[in-house]
């Protein structure tokens, strides 16, 4: 992968809306380059899709919850934890999923509208799972920082408005 | 009694009087009356201070680190520095009696000069540039002598150019590559060709190299790098500008040690020592800001790369500036003095720039326009300024 390939990736990736001309003059290509390397990256699946960062809980909306949950499962001959895996991640609720290191082996993200409705889906659908041997639910209380994006209003400029 | 302004003024010494404020002042007057201005004026960078950095400082007061370090700054700091200017630049100083750190570069082109001019020396200075050399050359008693350059070579200065005001009186010059205020860099074999006309009369070389971090196509070439012109010269530089932190006021001056003893002795009985969290800061920043400062320069690039097409496409002639944060555009197109230009863009399209007259010879006909800042501003500044272009159309 080329530098510019990498910082194109890197300027989507902090905003998805941004446009194929501002692209083209921030990394001095043409805009056929830029609608070329984009679609490359889609058609390869380096790039999976766009989407926006939003603070629910401003949005006057009813709120989800988001639960972590630390799984441990045994794993199979052969398949390994992708079979365990495959078997989680395609329920809607789960809204990621990653294989650890460390003392449990998947990192469950639930999204549910109520707390109750996660713990139904982990007693009812995660633990019932044959490979599953334990499992332990963190609800999320307050996003902070998300992708990189800090939630609090950030600072405002403090800079004096002309200066040498 | 009190006595009236004309007879407090009468007080003044003489060298003070000789200064004129800079002409920055009034449009930053002007700007801080008004609403909803984008500046484009802001001669530093937008990042805030790397998080490690600031961490750094602040577990210094943590463990109670409140007192004087030595003079020339601590040790630690003078070795990280001097470590960091052979990795990045290949330039050698001794951390025990070739470096000292400085309360910001500003401080140390003040040591440079006090160190080295006697009243009556002229100092030749490449202009448009930093407004605070002419000022400091002539506080001392000094003539500054301008060095103008211009957009036909991208203001980088020629042997011609230095060649064309040396006299009898000429000691030094005082060189600031990349430029503020016009980007411009010098690379290597532009430097060799100036520094025969510097070796054969003999100057001694002021650097100010604050930008050195901040280049876009070429990796910087420091002055005392090349062959025959550290015996010569006066590095300056410092942390405000690649890490950053420019209200922390920290730089350095490296220089042959009789330069750098005589600089500590003005900045012992002047300054005493940089602040101690400051210079903790420091150290934190060479150890473990290199990251985060070549994010920064990525950003930068690509926000100059953005405006500097963006203004050509709206009329406004501009070289691409090789480093620092600024563009330099030619306004004649529209037949306003740079003055004219940016008081009027202010007032009716509220973008404050700096006339390029603020930064001496070469400057009138160009605008200072600093990119440091977000894209957001950058995309409103350019809609305004295109607006208040097809208004004022020569």
């Amino acid at each position: 992968m080329t530098e510019k390939e990498k910082e194109l990736l890197l300027l989507l990736e902090r905003e998805g809306r941004i446009t194929e001309e501002k692209l083209s003059k921030m990394l001095d290509i043409s805009v056929e380059t830029v609608k070329a390397m984009i679609e490359s990256f889609e058609k390869k699946k380096i790039i999976l899709g766009y989407s926006a960062i939003v603070d629910w809980s401003k949005a006057n909306t009813t709120e989800t919850v988001t639960a972590m949950i630390d799984v441990k499962v045994t794993p199979k001959r052969g398949v390994g934890f992708d079979e365990v895996a495959e078997r989680i991640y395609r329920f809607k609720e789960v809204k990621a999923l990653y294989l650890m290191s460390g003392t449990y082996d998947l990192s469950v993200v639930i999204e549910g509208k109520t707390m109750s409705e996660i713990a139904r889906f982990v007693s009812e659908k995660l633990s019932t799972l044959d490979s599953v041997l334990s499992t332990t639910t963190h609800f999320q209380l307050k996003k902070y920082k998300h992708d990189g994006v800090i939630f609090e209003d950030e600072d405002e400029d403090h800079r004096i408005v002309v200066s040498p | 009694m009190t006595d009236s302004k004309s007879q407090i003024t009468a007080k003044l010494s003489d060298a003070v009087q000789r200064i004129k404020p800079s002409g920055i002042r009034r449009f930053f007057d002007l700007a801080s009356t008004m609403e909803n201005v984008i500046s484009l004026g802001v001669g530093e960078p937008d990042f805030t201070t790397p998080w490690s950095v600031r961490e750094a400082s602040i577990a210094s007061l943590e463990r109670g680190i409140t007192s004087y370090t030595a003079n020339a700054g601590l040790l630690e700091l003078r070795t990280a520095i001097s470590d960091y200017l052979i990795n990045e630049f290949q330039v050698k100083y001794s951390p025990e009696d070739e470096i000292v750190v400085t309360v910001g570069a500003s401080e140390g082109i003040d040591l440079a000069l006090r160190a080295t001019v006697n009243p009556g020396d002229e100092i030749l200075i490449v202009e448009p540039s930093f407004v605070s050399y002419a000022p400091l050359v002539s506080l001392l008693g000094g003539i500054p002598v301008s060095v103008p350059t211009s957009i036909e070579n991208e203001f980088k200065v020629s042997s011609e150019d230095i060649l064309a005001k040396i006299t009898s009186k000429t000691v030094g010059i005082l060189l600031s590559f990349p430029s503020n205020p016009t980007g411009a860099t010098m690379g290597k074999e532009d430097l060799e060709e100036i520094a025969k006309v510097i070796c054969e009369y003999d100057l001694l070389i002021y650097s100010d190299e604050i930008y050195a971090e901040l280049t876009y196509d070429n990796k910087h070439t420091s002055i005392p790098s090349l062959e025959g012109l550290w015996e010569r010269t006066i590095l300056i530089s410092g942390f405000s500008k690649s890490f950053a932190m420019t209200g922390w006021r920290l730089g350095y001056v490296c220089a042959p040690e009789p330069y750098a003893k005589a600089m500590l002795k003005i900045h012992q009985y002047a300054m005493m020592c940089a602040a101690t969290m400051a210079q903790y800061a420091a150290i934190e920043a060479l150890k473990d800001g290199k990251e985060e400062m070549k994010e920064m320069v990525v950003s930068y690039r690509q926000r100059r790369n953005y405006f500097v097409k963006s203004l050509n496409e709206i009329g406004l002639q501009c070289h691409l500036p090789g480093g620092a944060f600024y563009a330099f555009p030619s306004i004649t197109s529209t037949g306003l003095s740079s003055e004219e230009f940016a008081e009027k863009l202010l007032i009716e399209e509220k973008v404050a720039v700096v006339p390029g007259t603020v930064f001496g010879a070469g400057g009138e006909g160009h605008i200072r326009c600093s990119y440091a800042t977000s894209m957001t501003q950058l995309e409103e500044a350019i809609k305004r300024m295109e607006r208040f272009i097809s208004k004022n159309k020569h």
